[in-house]
């Protein structure tokens, strides 16, 4: 049985490492000869620790944080898989730091790689065209509703809902919200997946989208995805396709031919590129044919120039009734780098292993833990019941034991949720070691896990009253030292 | 593991029906680790090799060796949104110090841990500022020049509440402020005003803004840069309620674009605030520790009732700025700023003396950047320029828009001689 001490630094008892504002700070007169008074501010103040002692900050920091190569980290619908090295050091190639505003004919290398990212997150997906800019996989939603919503509109028939499961992701609400829809949720069926009466009811004339993961939160395939396409289609809606899970499904089944006509790839999800501790992602959004039209501004495109220009081969063009931008330039370009180099090592063969070994190591898994798993089959994740005890107590108790724990509470059709994606990336003697922690914990009385984690940097974190009077800066907490 | 499951065949625990089954052939072959790398080494050759002087919103400083080295550890680099706060302290803590950063910058109250970019934290500011704003409104009234992304994104966040965004002008570079007291009224939800504009203006008359938008009860949204506001008027004395910008112009250099949106507003908007916040509480042992707060604020709590559909962020990028800003200490930054000041200002002068070319087209004090006119078409001055190994925009018939930094510093000379050169 692993147990995990997590580095703690303790300054004293009142705190763990100090905040660098204790450590070194300087306020500073500005006053600068180059510009009057009157433009300037009086003062400045902030840390001013000399380069041995920010690095041994930060370095002490990183100590009292956990990530993925810490250990297993089965964060369900995060798919925290390994990220490999070498893509950092193709995203920090000097070619590709390139300033946005250049033209084109001088950014002919960075085009073709967008151009080829593009092309195959289309095969991938099985989509027609996609978009790189949005910079997440909530900006690919907002940019996905806006199509749709662009596209209803463009037909003289604007619609006002969208049709959003109760187990979808929150993004998936406040994204339809956001884009001025009314949202209609729907119920989940008994088995888990969409229950094909209520969509009928919630699907009509005002129906501009339904959006779906496939699988579902629970790992369930919606086996009646056909079907699901038919009664939305029919209705004059479109299919909005949640790629969370898509690390499910690669080479086995393709959103654009299950019926979908718009998706999101989360490419810090699938396609390994690093999580950054929340963020930076991106979201590239997929289309069939008929949505092309609407894709954001601009979209990158072979040229079709004759054999005497000299202009290059790739240009940005802006799409005849495009949206326009959903970010500022064109999205997070070093995360899309990583993201095409994973995918060009990976190929076909690749690909279809890690959707592999990630379902055959969320099976495993689930086989060997203690907790009720009431759906199946599923695929690249599972929902554990923790109940009696509670989900989030036996969260922190398995801290102790070397692995981040599941997502918990979530989905709320589980009760007492841990929703657990292994990834591909664990192996066996990882998966067993992970099943002991679970097992561990399941053991273990109320008492022990309500006072959990004991080995952690820092102890059990209240949380209510820290949101109850939130001190948000060093600067609120003054007056306390 | 498969005995253990009680299958032959990994393939037989997809559950997926043949109507919608895919045979697994994208096309796309599978090459070693040292074959991708050359092969995108050899894509991204394509570009060409340019000395820029570029700005117009993204920025080029020196980021410091041990930015990459320290940002690039693991536990940084391949962890998550800290939502077991107890094994994350080291992210919570170091995301508070740039929250804490962005507090002291712009003297605003409260400071998130990261938008996506400058465009989008613009459209949060509007959306926060309708649901805010104590009566109905719905004008959102920012700078006639303006970049036209920023522009584009505003209208698609705007979109959703119906919001109407509308512009006001500039005289000379910077904004119009008679012009815009008669425009505002009560139907203006916000007023955007940028410090250093698009073309490189230090704004002085912000102050007046802040009371024109006060006046008419609309929330005051600045944009501006953690290097600008280390020498600026602070946001917070010229009334301003929300700043947003791009703070990747520290810790991550160019990189097409890639950004860090800045959000800070006043205490008054705390539960309105789009995105994570973290905030200092304590564990059980007694300690301070960090964990993130006010959730409720949050999509994955709230669902269509959130204050934004935002959940992965750029914490990454933000944890890279405060490494540089501390590295740069407070006397660093506040040189590193007034420096942009002065080396704009030399290069114009420098420009100015070149037949055909007059700079700065705008009078005022410039920040990093400056427009200049040429008496040959702008497009020709531009194509000339790569051709000699230069960039610099082109933003009308006959205006150029230049930047400089001191990454840009030891390029100077030899880009004023190609541009004399061309510029006849």
């Amino acid at each position: 049985m692993t147990r995990y001490n997590q580095a703690s630094w303790e300054d004293d008892d009142a705190r763990y490492e100090p905040l660098l504002s204790e450590k070194a700070t300087r306020a500073v007169n500005v006053d600068a000869d180059a510009l009057p008074d009157d433009l300037t501010r009086d003062s400045l103040e902030l840390p001013d620790p000399a380069e041995p002692a920010l690095a041994r900050h930060y370095t002490r920091l990183s100590q009292m944080n956990y990530g993925v190569e810490s250990g297993p980290f089965p964060l369900g619908s995060c798919t925290m898989k390994y990220n490999p090295s070498f893509t950092e050091d193709i995203a920090g190639l000097d070619a590709a730091a390139v300033h946005p505003d250049r033209p084109d004919d001088t950014v002919q290398g960075t085009l073709a790689l967008c151009h080829r990212l593009q092309d195959y997150l289309g095969r991938i997906g099985g989509m027609d065209a996609v978009t790189l800019q949005p910079p997440a996989g909530a900006a690919g939603e907002f940019t996905g509703i806006q199509i749709a919503k662009a596209y209803h509109q463009h037909n003289g028939d604007p619609r006002s809902e969208v049709v959003v499961p109760a187990s979808a992701h929150g993004t998936n609400f406040a994204t339809a919200a956001m884009a001025g829809y009314d949202v209609v949720e729907l119920p989940s069926g008994n088995d888990g997946r969409v229950d094909i009466d209520a969509l009928d009811a919630a699907v009509g004339e005002e129906t501009a989208a339904l959006m779906l993961t496939n699988p579902n939160t629970l790992g369930l395939f919606e086996r009646d995805i056909e079907r699901i396409a038919d009664i939305v289609h029919d209705a004059g809606g479109l299919l909005y396709y949640d790629g969370a899970n898509l690390n499910a499904l690669l080479g086995r089944a393709r959103p654009g031919d299950m019926g979908f006509d718009v998706m999101h790839y989360n490419v810090h999800k699938t396609f390994a590129t690093p999580h950054g501790g929340g963020g930076p992602g991106a979201g590239p959004v997929g289309v069939t044919a008929d949505l092309a039209p609407f894709l954001p501004d601009p979209h990158v495109r072979e040229r079709s120039g004759g054999p005497d220009d000299n202009r290059g081969d790739f240009e940005y063009y802006t799409p005849d009734r495009s949206i326009g931008k959903v970010h500022g330039y064109y999205g997070n370009w070093p995360v899309l780098v990583k993201a095409f180099a994973y995918i060009a090592r990976l190929g076909d063969s690749g690909l279809a292993d890690a959707s592999a070994k990630a379902v055959l190591n969320a099976n495993y898994l689930a086989e060997r833990i203690p907790y009720e798993v009431p759906f199946g089959p599923f695929h690249h994740e599972f929902v554990a019941s923790a109940a009696p005890q509670d989900a989030a107590d036996a969260a922190k108790r398995m801290l102790d034991y070397g692995v981040h724990p599941p997502t918990t509470k979530w989905p709320e059709i589980v009760d007492e949720a841990l929703m657990t994606e292994p990834t591909e990336g664990e192996s066996k003697r990882s998966l067993d070691h992970l099943a002991a922690a679970f097992r561990a914990v399941h053991g273990e009385d109320d008492a022990t896990l309500s006072t959990a984690p004991e080995r952690t940097a820092a102890a059990r974190i209240d949380q209510v009253s820290a949101a109850r009077e939130p001190r948000l800066s060093w600067q609120a907490l003054g007056s306390e030292r | 593991m498969l005995d253990r499951l009680g299958v032959d065949d990994v393939e037989a625990l997809f559950d997926v029906p043949d109507g919608v089954a895919f045979d697994g052939e994208f096309g796309i072959d599978a090459r070693g680790e040292r074959t991708t790398r050359r092969e995108a080494a050899k894509l991204l050759r394509r570009n060409t090799d340019l000395t820029e002087f570029l700005g117009r919103g993204h920025y080029a400083h020196y980021v410091p060796s041990v930015v990459d080295d320290l940002a690039g550890r693991s536990e940084f680099l391949t962890s998550y949104t800290q939502y077991q706060p107890e094994v994350a302290q080291g992210f919570l803590q170091a995301l508070f110090e740039y929250q804490s950063m962005l507090v002291e910058l712009t003297g605003l109250d409260v400071a998130n841990c990261s938008m996506y970019d400058e465009a989008t934290a613009l459209g949060e500011a509007a959306t926060l500022a309708q649901r805010v704003r104590s009566v109905s409104g719905d004008r959102i009234l920012v700078p006639a020049q303006l970049r036209e992304g920023k522009r584009e994104v505003l209208a698609n966040y705007a979109d959703g509440p119906a919001l109407v965004v509308e512009s006001y002008p500039m005289a000379d570079g910077q904004a119009d402020v008679d012009a815009l007291a008669e425009q505002v009224d009560a139907d203006a939800a916000m007023v955007y005003a940028e410090t250093p504009t698009v073309r490189g203006l230090i704004e002085e008359r912000l102050a007046a803004v802040g009371e024109i938008a006060a006046d008419h009860d609309a929330l005051f949204c600045l944009g501006s840069d953690p290097v600008a506001l280390a020498l600026l008027e602070r946001p917070a004395d010229v009334g301003a309620d929300v700043v947003v910008g791009d703070a990747a112009s520290l810790g991550t250099g160019t990189a097409y674009g890639f950004g860090l949106g800045m959000f800070a507003t006043r205490e008054d908007y705390l539960r309105q605030v789009p995105g994570r916040l973290v905030g200092a509480g304590e564990d059980s042992d007694g300690r301070r520790a960090y964990t993130l707060t006010l959730q409720t604020r949050e999509q994955h709590i709230r669902k269509e009732r959130a204050t934004s559909n935002i959940c992965t962020n750029q914490a990454w990028v933000a944890l890279r700025a405060a490494m540089h800003a501390a590295w740069l200490g407070p006397q660093g930054l506040v040189d590193l700023a007034e420096d942009c000041v002065t080396r704009a200002r030399d290069l114009a002068g420098h420009l100015d003396d070149i037949v055909g070319v007059q700079a700065p087209v705008h009078d005022g004090h410039h920040f990093r950047e400056f427009v200049a006119h040429t008496d040959q078409p702008a497009h020709a001055v531009v194509s000339d320029l790569a051709r000699q190994g230069y960039a610099v925009h082109a933003i009308d018939e006959h205006l150029i828009q230049v930047a400089t930094t001191e990454v840009t510093a030891d390029a100077e000379d030899g880009f004023v001689r190609a541009l004399a050169e061309v510029a006849r």
